[in-house]
């Protein structure tokens, strides 16, 4: 039998521990278990078959850690190939009578993903995907993904499975005591990740006891629409100074399953310090218990890596203002590649509430593939607010749908043949939250009839694809009230129709109502009101606009949505303006930078236009405050986080000069620099501060990031023909990499300078491994780039 | 095969003084206790202090130091282990919480990224500190003394040695402490040591 119909019907009696029977047997700390597949398979086949013979349905091949970053391929592909003989055997040696499987046993690599760690996240897929090709091709009947402490690793795994098989596949997530995984995700994100990816069963598995897992147990049974698995451990070890043992034993383990089956857990077995005694006590505990039935759930949710948004109870506010769509600042953040600005957008306006944030970065002459992806991993770093992928260009949506870490939400499908079938693969294969727009290819009907027409025609399509109504909501499309006095009429009942005759929940761009109208905010807000109460789950809208805050929020107090009015309560308390003090008002800018006001700096920025020339106000006052401070700093009369501080608020003047310039079409920069982290080196704020001080200084500071190769670094100086080049380690065992990237640079752009810095560094290593310059701070590094560029 | 024990503890006491110091700014003014404060506010709910660690027999040859889990050529772990049958070998982390922080204002504001970074330093020594502590207690019960804890990295004790240290404790698996080719560990709050165990 198919181990999918088996799981339909049926308890499925999974195994239990692996490598605490392997110790016993004698195993040695720091030997791989995977070796044993071939050394002693004896005694793998021996508790394999003690598994089978106890009741398993399911049993694990000992490659926990068989993948390519221990093992050579040759190994690896020899180490599987056993492992799933060892198991063969042992089914067909077991006296068991029950169905019996053999899963693929594919564990953590043992390392942690990019920006945490140094594993890329591709890399992670490839490696994945080695071991689960090998597997498949031996011959396994499942794949059991298990004691994946990290969502991101966990989806890269997943897809490895998908992409190279069509096998079922089983996700058992190592949560904590506090009921997340190491890197956050919580049943609900794990949940919604996993069943948008497709696999047949999701659950948890080690780190804790049954009893401390159930809670976690009931948050995914709650939330699965797929069988759930649970696989906790033999509770906590213990030791008695010789042996040690688990202290939760066989009869009250089962007895703790038993109530987890009752609660509607399918899939049953454990984990460290299980044994066969274990599963037969379960068998034998819950034989003839019938499984509950599976509930599909109607959730529409969508996640980041570690929050779940839900639609559809109250409204949800998504954040527009990342989109250069008629911001000039914007277009030439992107072409200049400033991300950093991206990232400010992201941090604003999770300030201001919103719980979604929209991600469009589409302009012509940019690389939006490129941009959109990484813009989604740069913000990934910054909010943990989920994000809505927002392109037309389905090739960029699928790269960076693939980077996501979490459910995104997808911005956006419509009712075009050809968009559907570009789309709606994706949909299936990363999961996803979709939004769907009521125009097809004869564009936007009239009609409330003619948009849900189409919305019932998209609806029919996603589901040919295997798509729930639950993961789609609609966008019935706001229209300019001044070009046809109807037009949000028929929008609100179109909200209402879809809410109603669906069941689907609804989205709108609240903002082009009032397009072509004055106080544009006013008609923004009433619509926005008005929607909200025909039903509308969702607004793309600008958070910055206090009348539309104003609406969210009293329209969630008038309809019974805010538990006390605390939302609303808290949010009239900021609405207060603030006084500022005195003192501060009459600052000047030098003084504000010198004392490191952000705020304060940006505001007398912005006062100083209207009678300044921008380029005064940088010359006469920006940059001799900087000069100041760093001068100060050099004599040791100022700490490093202020000269930092002041660094900021210069920041944020050249912010609202930048974009004064932006609007007048011009930008002036010294000249360009090249920074890095070098190859294998994953700290990076010596390099930040470095960076920010030396564009406060007008240079034009190519960033690459860390863990840079030698060979991006030189092609950043080539291409953007670089007078010099900065590069920074933090670790002993990351300067071959810096002077690898320094004799590469000498070679083959000699005319570049190099200037080198980092806790580890020296004068005499900088001499050693060639550099022109060793700085030992950031104010050493911004007199040297005037020295060399000017 | 040695027992390795996994524990939480509860937060250590915060020293601003020791957070100043890791921001060279010792001396600062109330602009930094300020900025400290802000930043603590923010952090102190992400962070877990969790360590691992197991007790080994240990045999001090020369500049050698027999473990069951291998051999280590140190002339100063060797000394700092001299008179010792046994030692503690720990791994300690403050959690992925910090570095999250820590990359996102390294991205928006490097004075809050800094802070952070000496915060974090000062966060998991305290914890080591809480940890060492706890088993001198429980050592001194048998009439047994602790020495200061020795790390990888310290001395002539390389960086290797982390290898080792990992192999032994599963760390990612106990912990979610990994390391990377160039043996740095992540998150980068964590710290291995040993801590040898006299009579």
């Amino acid at each position: 039998m198919n181990i999918r119909d088996f799981i339909k019907n049926n308890i499925v009696y999974l195994d239990g521990g692996m490598g605490t029977l392997l110790q016993k047997s004698g195993l040695q700390p720091g030997e791989l278990p995977e070796r044993w597949n071939l050394s002693r398979p004896e005694v793998i086949r021996e508790i394999h078959k003690s598994y089978y013979d106890s009741g398993s349905n399911v049993v694990n091949t000992n490659t926990f850690g068989a993948n390519t970053l221990k093992f050579k391929i040759d190994e690896l592909d020899e180490i599987i190939c056993h492992a799933v003989e060892n198991a063969d055997e042992a089914r067909k040696a077991s006296s068991g009578e029950q169905e019996k499987f053999i899963a693929l046993d594919v564990g953590p690599t043992g390392k942690l993903l990019k920006p945490l760690g140094d594993l890329d996240f591709e890399d992670a897929v490839k490696i994945f995907a080695e071991t689960i090709k090998i597997g498949v091709k031996y011959g396994v009947d499942l794949i059991t993904i298990e004691t994946m402490n990290d969502s991101y690793e966990t989806k890269a795994a997943v897809l490895a499975a998908k992409e190279n098989s069509d096998l079922p596949i089983i996700v058992t997530n190592a949560y904590g005591e506090n009921g997340r995984l190491m890197t956050g995700a919580n049943p609900a994100v794990m949940a919604a990740m996993l069943e948008g990816m497709g696999v047949d069963a999701i659950g948890a598995n080690c780190s804790l006891g049954p009893k401390q897992l159930m809670s976690v147990m009931d948050e995914l049974l709650k939330y699965c629409s797929v069988p759930v698995a649970f696989k906790p451990n033999a509770g906590l070890p213990k030791s008695d100074g010789k042996v040690t043992y688990y202290d939760v034993d066989a009869e009250e383990f089962a007895q703790d399953i038993k109530l987890s089956i009752k609660n509607g857990v399918r899939l049953v077995g454990g984990c460290c310090g299980t044994t066969p005694e274990y599963i037969k006590k379960v068998c034998e505990l819950t034989h003839g218990m019938m499984p509950k039935e599976i509930e599909k759930k109607t959730y529409s949710v969508c996640t980041s890596y570690n929050k779940a948004v839900f639609f559809g109870k109250k409204p949800i506010l998504i954040g527009e203002r990342i989109n250069p769509t008629g911001k000039k600042r914007f277009k030439q953040a992107l072409l200049e590649k400033d991300i950093g600005y991206i990232l400010q957008e992201a941090v604003n306006q999770q300030a201001k509430g919103v719980h979604v944030l929209d991600v469009n970065v589409g302009l012509p002459g940019i690389d939006e593939a490129q941009m959109l992806t990484n813009s989604v991993c740069e913000l990934q770093c910054v909010t943990d607010l989920p994000l809505q992928i927002d392109s037309s260009d389905p090739v960029a949506m699928e790269s960076a749908l693939r980077r996501y870490n979490g459910k995104a939400m997808i911005n956006s499908v419509n009712g075009k043949e050809e968009n559907m079938n570009a789309i709606f693969p994706l949909v299936k294969k990363y999961g996803g939250f979709v939004v769907a727009l009521t125009l097809d290819e004869k564009g936007i009907p009239s009609t409330v009839e003619g948009r849900m027409k189409i919305a019932r025609k998209i609806l029919l399509t996603a589901a040919l694809y295997g798509i729930n109504k639950k993961d789609i909501i609609f966008d019935p499309l706001a229209m300019t009230v001044s070009a046809d006095k109807m037009s949000a009429v028929t929008t609100l009942k179109t909200v209402k129709k879809i809410t109603e005759q669906l069941g689907c929940n609804t989205s709108l761009g609240v903002s082009n109502v009032s397009f072509g109208l004055p106080s544009r905010e006013l008609v923004n807000a009433a619509f926005f009101t008005t929607a909200m109460e025909n039903g509308l789950s969702a607004a793309i809208m600008n958070p910055y606009s206090a009348r539309m805050m104003e609406a969210y929020y009293s329209f969630n107090v008038v309809k019974g949505l805010d538990d006390n009015c605390m939302d609303f309560i808290n949010f009239a308390s900021q609405q207060e303006v603030q006084p500022t003090a005195k003192q501060e008002s009459s600052l000047t800018l030098k003084e504000a930078i010198e004392k490191g006001l952000k705020e304060k700096s940006s505001e007398i920025t912005t006062a100083m236009l209207g009678e300044s020339a921008p380029l005064d106000i940088v010359n006469a006052h920006v940059i001799p405050a900087l000069d100041d401070v760093g001068k100060r700093f050099e004599e040791k009369k100022l700490f490093l986080p202020q000269l930092l501080m002041s660094a900021e608020a210069a920041k944020a003047s050249f912010e609202v000069i930048k974009a004064t310039m932006a609007v007048d079409g011009n930008s002036v920069k010294k000249g360009n620099i090249v920074i890095a982290t070098v190859h294998g080196d994953i700290h990076d704020i010596g390099k930040n501060i470095v960076k920010l001080l030396l564009e406060n200084y007008g240079y034009n500071v190519i960033d690459l990031g860390k863990n840079v190769p030698p060979e991006t670094v030189l092609n950043a100086v080539i291409e953007n023909h670089a007078p010099l080049v900065g590069l920074s380690a933090l670790m002993t065992t990351t300067v071959p990499a810096m002077e690898e990237t320094v004799r590469l640079v000498k070679e083959k752009a000699p005319r570049c300078k190099t200037v080198v810095g980092g806790a580890v560094l020296t004068q005499d290593y900088a001499d050693k491994i060639g550099a022109d310059k060793y700085a030992a701070d950031a104010m050493e590094t911004v007199r040297y780039a005037e020295s060399v560029i000017g | 095969m040695e027992t390795v024990y996994s524990l939480s503890f509860t937060e250590p006491d915060i020293n601003k003084r020791e957070i100043m110091r890791y921001m060279s700014s010792l001396g600062g003014g109330d602009e930094i206790l300020e900025l400290i404060d802000e930043c603590l506010a923010e952090v102190r709910e992400m962070l877990q202090y969790k360590v691992c660690y197991a007790v080994l027999t240990a045999e001090i040859n020369g500049d050698t130091i027999a473990l069951p889990c291998g051999q280590i050529e140190s002339k100063n772990l060797a000394r700092n282990l001299s008179g010792c049958d046994k030692a503690i070998v720990f791994a300690a982390t403050i959690g992925v919480g910090i570095d999250r922080l820590i990359s996102k204002y390294s991205r928006l504001s490097p004075t809050k990224a800094l802070c952070f970074q000496a915060i974090g330093a000062e966060r998991v020594e305290a914890l080591c500190d809480n940890f060492c502590e706890k088993m001198k207690s429980e050592f001194e019960r048998s009439g047994e003394k602790l020495k200061p804890r020795f790390s990888p990295g310290y001395g002539d004790l390389p960086l290797e040695t982390q290898k080792m240290i990992f192999s032994l404790l599963d760390c990612p698996k106990r912990i979610g402490v990994a390391i990377g080719d160039t043996l740095l560990m992540s998150p980068s709050k964590s710290v291995t040591a040993f801590v040898g165990i006299t009579r």
